[in-house]
């Protein structure tokens, strides 16, 4: 690995503690590393900084020197240098470091500054907490008891504005609780490039709208939720639904395309109630996409598989296992396996041992969309590089079956197990299907669930633990957030029991199936699935240079052009 | 530890007849017949509930008959034994006396199985919505039959005076508050 350039650091005194930060890092974010918090709204790490919330406020100085020589001047009380204080607090968002800045973030001066921030900013809040969604997460809850007064001075009425504006299908607006910090007109414009929000009237009268004609309607405007420091816009969906203290916070992934995007699944008692993004400044920064959040919505739906079958009957796992092994059996050699690039790493090793012991051939579906050159990349499967890396492929899949099907109707494949691929959406004509006796592993009822002679009703990505490899060869794992539905088994327990129907000895657990790919994967060396970091590991990308790849371009990710890589190499 | 030996005096005669603890034990009934009672004849009369009693909690409305609560969960999250479930729910906008409240209960259930009586929840509640009245006797022939829901608790816990009008003061501010 080569080592990232040291950067320019910069010694700077918080609150009496030196440290070493780099160039260009502003007060706010040079306090969090000495962990001193510094109360802010507008300020947002992956934003522009306007300092319009005044929250921030600190007070500063600068070491002492003679004007007209340059020499420090001394403090002969302390023997230091003496530091010149700003009479004035500054704000810390808008004030970057410079050599010797001198910070105080508990001062009077500073605590009275925040004081009667707190009480502007409260005068025309409604102290609605008991009803407002934002309770518990609030950062203006949080700063009016950290920083606020305790008691209000106020006693005229406050303003009134609209409690329930439509800013888009997704996001509704409580104006009465905006504090006009102006972070989801910045995220609209910078981050979602779809310029739609901004603020109207003046002084009390300030309020959030969207430009005559338009509306908050991008694939991200989620996002402004997430990012508004109060209960100002909040999402349609999850309003009124359930108070954040109770929902139990689960880190997991985005699977709707390989971008890979970090979430928190938020769920109560085996219900998921809404998914948010987790910051990780190398795939998603703080931001993932509205689609993203509705994935767990089917995972009740009523075409949800609960029952294992065989030849539509409902049958046991191990009973399906025993009728799976008797197909093996019947029709060894003219076994075809269907992988899944929505698999998990571990669940695609397993794949790849059950296709190695049938001696079947392995194919896995392509899935394109566009792009959007944010955070949903134009391949709509989370994992195809996981099947790489495990050697299920070697080269990349197509959106159909071509061979397959040919295979099928030459009568060359009898049987085709398919890990959650439905095969009709493949090419497979309703005719070829009805020719094979498919054997399926699947969370939802499709047309290749219909004709399949054994129906195994596996896990979704919020049900199970496991890993994926998204664009970048990143390496990332999710945890299960909910328990599975009665009835479905976890993909791994099942693959592990179908390749014992096909006479290999595989382990189903996390623990020991790393152990195993750790010494089978080249590249997976002492990775396990425990000590895997929250935020990924870049796996080794060479060995697959070549391959054209289909994405474009997307928030921390370019394409390498692979033609020239070959070319060169 | 010291052990130390009592001896037991034999019983005269006259106790061992026993006639004279027997007569002097009705003596004490006679005497109570004719003192006041101390007692109560429950069911058929109820004693008084002081004020304070932690009875069974239940959920009030205002004087206007509007549901106080305002499914905050605060109870919920508070309660001890975990008693109290409650399912939130938006007024829509077209409930004109009360949709700038936003949020009631769509359910409010209470295990009185699980219920403690402590009043953590009532004194959690932001909006003055639930109290522990003076109702004490309670009981039923299955679970289900001991779980309060919204409308038995509406029925026990009836009006209490509302000091503060919270929502009506917010909608007043609403009509000639300061709008533009």
């Amino acid at each position: 690995m080569i080592a990232p350039p040291k950067p320019d650091l910069v010694t700077v005194n918080i609150d009496g503690r030196e440290i070493a930060v780099p160039k260009g890092t502003n007060v706010i974010e040079a306090a969090r590393l000495v962990n001193v918090d510094v109360p802010h709204y507008c300020y947002h790490p992956k934003l522009t900084i306007v300092g319009n919330c005044r929250m921030c406020l600190i007070e500063m100085g600068m070491p002492a020197v003679d004007p007209a020589t340059k020499a420090p001047i001394m403090d002969p009380a302390t023997g230091k240098q003496k530091i010149n204080w700003i009479p004035r607090p500054q704000i810390g968002c808008g004030t970057n470091v410079s050599p010797g800045l001198h910070v105080k973030t508990t001062s009077p001066m500073v605590k009275d500054a925040r004081e009667g921030v707190m009480e502007f900013l409260l005068i025309n809040h409604p102290l609605d907490c008991p009803i407002c969604d934002q309770a518990g997460e609030c950062k203006l809850q949080e700063q009016s008891t950290g920083y606020g007064r305790g008691y209000s001075r106020f006693v005229e009425q406050k303003n009134v504005k609209p409690k329930r504006t439509q800013l888009g299908p997704r996001v509704t607006l409580d104006d009465e609780r905006c504090i006009l910090c102006s972070r989801c007109i910045r995220f609209s414009k910078e981050i979602a490039k779809d310029d739609v929000l901004g603020f109207i009237d003046r002084g009390s009268y300030s309020t959030l709208t969207c430009f005559p004609g338009k509306q908050l309607t991008n694939n991200y405007s989620l996002n402004t939720v997430d990012i508004c420091p109060v209960g100002a816009l909040t999402s349609t969906d999850f309003r009124f639904k359930m108070r954040v203290w109770f929902l139990k916070q689960t880190n997991s992934l985005d699977t709707e395309s390989s971008v890979g995007a970090n979430t928190v699944v938020w769920s109560r008692e085996g219900q998921i109630y809404r998914i948010t993004p987790r910051r990780n400044d190398e795939v998603n920064d703080t931001w993932m996409a509205d689609s993203g959040r509705e994935l767990f919505k089917t995972l009740r739906a009523a075409d949800r598989l609960t029952a294992v079958k065989v030849n539509g009957a409902d049958s046991g796992l191990d009973l399906a296992a025993n009728a799976a092994a008797d197909l093996f059996k019947a029709y060894a050699g003219a076994i075809a396996v269907v992988g899944s690039a929505r698999s998990t790493v571990e669940e695609q090793f397993l794949t790849k041992k059950l296709a190695v012991a049938l001696n079947a051939p392995t194919q896995l579906v392509s899935r394109v969309g566009p792009g959007d050159t944010l955070l949903i990349s134009a391949d709509r499967n989370p994992n195809v590089r996981g099947a790489l890396v495990t050697g299920l492929i070697a080269a990349l899949p197509a959106q159909t079956l071509p061979a397959l099907a040919a295979s099928v109707d030459a009568g060359k494949t009898r049987v085709i197990v398919s890990v959650g691929e439905d095969l009709a959406a493949a090419g497979l004509t309703a005719a070829q299907l009805a020719k094979v006796a498919v054997v399926y592993l699947g969370t939802h009822a499709n047309a290749t669930s219909a004709v399949a002679k054994v129906v195994l009703p596996t896990l979704a990505v919020f049900e199970k633990n496991g890993t994926l490899v998204n664009q970048q060869f990143r390496l990332q794992k999710f945890a299960k957030a909910v328990p599975a539905p009665a009835g479905a088994t976890d993909d791994l327990i099942v693959l592990a029991k179908l390749a014992a129907a096909a006479g290999a000895s595989v382990p189903s657990d996390l623990g020991s199936l790393w152990k195993l790919l750790a010494a089978e994967v080249p590249g997976l060396g002492p990775i396990t699935y425990a000590n895997l970091p929250e935020t990924g590991l870049l796996l080794d990308a060479t060995p697959f240079a070549a391959l054209p790849f289909v994405e474009g371009e997307t928030l921390h990710y370019k394409p390498v052009a692979p033609a020239v890589a070959v070319a060169t190499a | 530890m010291a052990v130390i030996p009592l001896e037991r005096k034999p019983l005269t005669f006259a106790e061992r007849t026993y006639l004279p603890q027997i007569a002097s034990g009705l003596w004490t009934t006679f005497k109570r017949i004719f003192q006041p009672q101390v007692t109560l004849s429950y069911p058929e009369q109820r004693p008084a509930i002081p004020p304070g009693y932690r009875g069974v909690p239940t959920l009030v409305r205002d004087p206007n008959g509007r549901e106080k609560c305002v499914s905050c969960q605060l109870c919920e999250f508070v309660c001890p034994p975990k008693a109290i479930r409650i399912t939130p729910g938006e007024i829509p906008a077209d409930q004109a006396d009360r949709a700038h409240v936003e949020k009631a209960p769509q359910a409010f259930d209470i295990d009185m199985l699980r219920c403690i009586y402590c009043g953590l929840c009532q004194e959690v509640c932001p909006e003055e919505a639930i109290f522990l009245q003076n109702q004490y006797s309670l009981s039923g022939y299955t679970r289900e039959e001991m779980v309060n829901h919204k409308d038995k608790l509406y029925e026990l816990g009836g009006t209490i005076p509302d000091q503060h009008y919270k929502w009506d003061q917010k909608k007043t501010a609403a009509e000639h508050g300061n709008t533009h």
